[in-house]
């Protein structure tokens, strides 16, 4: 259909007008929209923040590489290049036995007294090894073993698996919770739409009557649909960042810093908005396109 | 205008509706369509603005071929013909004035245009006063005026109605067919479905009359009586 200024115009007065007469339908969608992308936020901040934890986690589940006691230091420290040679290894730090002493006397700083005495000869020089994926730790950690000059490794395998099993439970459940709620919402969606267009089908039979085009009728209907897509998407980012912000800081207030939610920064808040907008456009132009479908065929 | 040959129709169900139907509506020329319930009117209305096929014959409307128009094309030939029902069919929450410039908004037409074609039209169907009312805060009579005007608002080469008096009394009725014919002596083509002899005995217009599915008069100023046969 050619572009027409008068039909441009037409079609938006048409579309934003129809959205009040047929307001509670108006309503109910948007509503509907909002429901379903606050729920889905929900579930995505959760996650979120599940895989940060459990990366934080991950972060800190370092092996203790244990280097023979007759290695000189700088023979030791020569060894950094052959493990960093290790698959899986993301990076390895050299500890001598004296910070590691220094560390240990440290952590104990209550009682440092106690260890005035210690001999740092008590430790061994080591590495620990950060790996970059925690499934893989048993085999970084046998293969560290397999270095000749290593005495004993000492890795966290009960934990790390624990991690991995978290990690995989929440990357799934979100997805399928994801998907269920996408079903739902479009069905609930395209019933509302269908609902509106059944309302309106004696309205559309005397426009095909009077020689309205099918993109002609459509266009109302879809510059509406969008509308109350970008509308309920909208109010739902808003939503989710206001409900957040008070989650985020409520956990402060309780936990004492212990720990702390992911904050809503550009870095979440971007796609978090890019993909309301998608699926607010998407349910509302789509969802009103394909319900008119079946009633422009005359 | 309109022209039919041999024209057949049997619906879905086996329902043969038309047996061989052949009229010809030339331009300017004024016609009842009259005929028993269930013989067949409906059908030929339904045929002409292209809302069925034909299952066999030649339907010819404002020079297209009716059998074999795109999709694509067939709102274009609808605006060269203006259709009024007998349930009037306005649009409940849009004012008068809105009814009929709807018609002219769904052709693209310029504000400029419709600000002064709509006032026009609903001076001729002589409801200017009433723009702004909407249609349930009318009479039936006015209601009907308006599908009128909306008909007439884009000035199709013809008008085809069906049973445009058949919610009506006789008075309103005698009204809107008065109002179609001063239509037609403007100019334009028209075609009207009706079940009212004495009404249609008062114009001395063509009249076409339906039995069963096949015509069986057509004559200037008479209305064939099949009551009697
Ligand atoms: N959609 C349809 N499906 C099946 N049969 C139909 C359909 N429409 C009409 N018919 C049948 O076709 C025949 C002609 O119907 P049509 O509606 O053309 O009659 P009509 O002359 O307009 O009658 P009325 O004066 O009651 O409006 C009737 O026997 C009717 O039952
Ligand atoms: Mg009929």
């Amino acid at each position: 259909m050619k572009v027409n200024r008068n039909k441009t115009f037409y079609f938006i007065r048409e579309g934003v007008s129809s959205i009040f007469t047929h307001g509670l339908m108006s309503f109910a969608s948007v509503c509907i929209i909002i429901a379903f992308l606050v729920i889905m936020g929900s579930f995505i901040l959760l996650a979120v923040n599940i895989t940060a934890l459990v990366g934080e986690l991950e972060a800190e589940n370092i092996i203790l590489a244990y280097v023979h006691e007759n290695l000189s230091v700088s023979e030791a420290s020569a060894l950094e290049h052959s493990l960093r040679a290790i698959p899986n290894v993301a990076n390895v730090n050299f500890i001598t036995r004296e910070e590691a002493m220094e560390r240990f006397i440290g952590r104990s700083a209550d009682d440092a007294a106690r260890f005035r005495d210690i001999d740092a000869a008590t430790f061994r020089h080591r590495f620990e090894v950060f790996v970059e994926d925690v499934a893989l730790i048993g085999e970084t950690q046998h293969d560290l073993r397999h270095v000749p000059q290593i005495a004993s490794v000492n890795a966290h395998l009960a934990i790390a698996q624990g991690l991995v099993t978290v990690r995989n439970i929440v990357t799934w459940a979100s997805i399928i919770i994801v998907a269920i709620l996408l079903a739902i919402s479009l069905f609930i969606m395209s019933n509302t739409i269908k609902l509106a267009t059944f309302e309106r089908r004696e309205e559309i039979a005397i426009m095909k009557m009077v020689g309205a085009t099918n993109s002609f009728i459509r266009w109302p209907f879809i510059f509406e649909g969008f509308l109350l897509g970008v509308t309920g998407a909208m109010a739902a980012f808003f939503a989710v960042w206001g409900l957040y912000s008070i989650a985020f800081d409520r956990v402060i207030d309780f936990e004492a810093g212990l720990f702390q939610l992911v904050s809503f920064s550009s870095d979440i808040a971007i796609p978090v908005f890019l993909l309301f907008a998608g699926i607010g456009f998407g349910v509302g132009v789509g969802g009103s396109g394909l319900a008119l479908n079946r009633y422009l065929k005359v | 205008m309109i022209r039919m040959t041999d024209v057949f129709k049997e619906y879905e169900n086996g329902a043969k509706a038309l047996k061989g139907v052949s009229f010809e509506l030339n331009a300017g020329e004024f016609a009842f369509l009259v005929g028993p319930s269930g013989s067949g009117k409906s059908t030929i209305i339904r045929l002409l603005i292209g809302e069925i096929a034909p299952s066999d014959g030649v339907v010819i409307v404002n020079g297209q071929d009716m059998d074999n128009i795109k999709m694509r094309k067939m709102p274009y030939l609808r605006r060269t013909i203006g259709v009024i029902f007998q349930d009037f069919r306005l649009i409940e929450n849009k004012s008068v004035y809105e009814n009929v410039a709807f018609a002219m908004h769904v052709i693209g037409a310029s504000r400029k245009d419709i600000r002064q074609r709509v006032p026009y039209v609903l001076e001729l169907v002589g409801l200017e006063y009433k723009a702004k009312a909407r249609p349930d805060q009318l009479s039936g009579g006015e209601q009907q005026r308006v599908a009128v005007a909306r008909a007439l608002v884009n000035n199709p080469k013809l008008i085809i109605a069906d049973e445009p008096t058949g919610n009506l009394d006789p008075a309103r009725s005698l009204e809107i067919l008065t109002l179609l014919k001063k239509i037609n002596e403007l100019g334009t083509t028209v075609l009207v479905v009706t079940h009212e002899k004495p009404l249609v005995d008062q114009f001395h217009q063509r009249v076409i009359a339906i039995d069963g599915g096949r015509i069986i008069s057509d004559a200037l100023d008479r209305y064939y009586n099949y009551e009697s046969q």
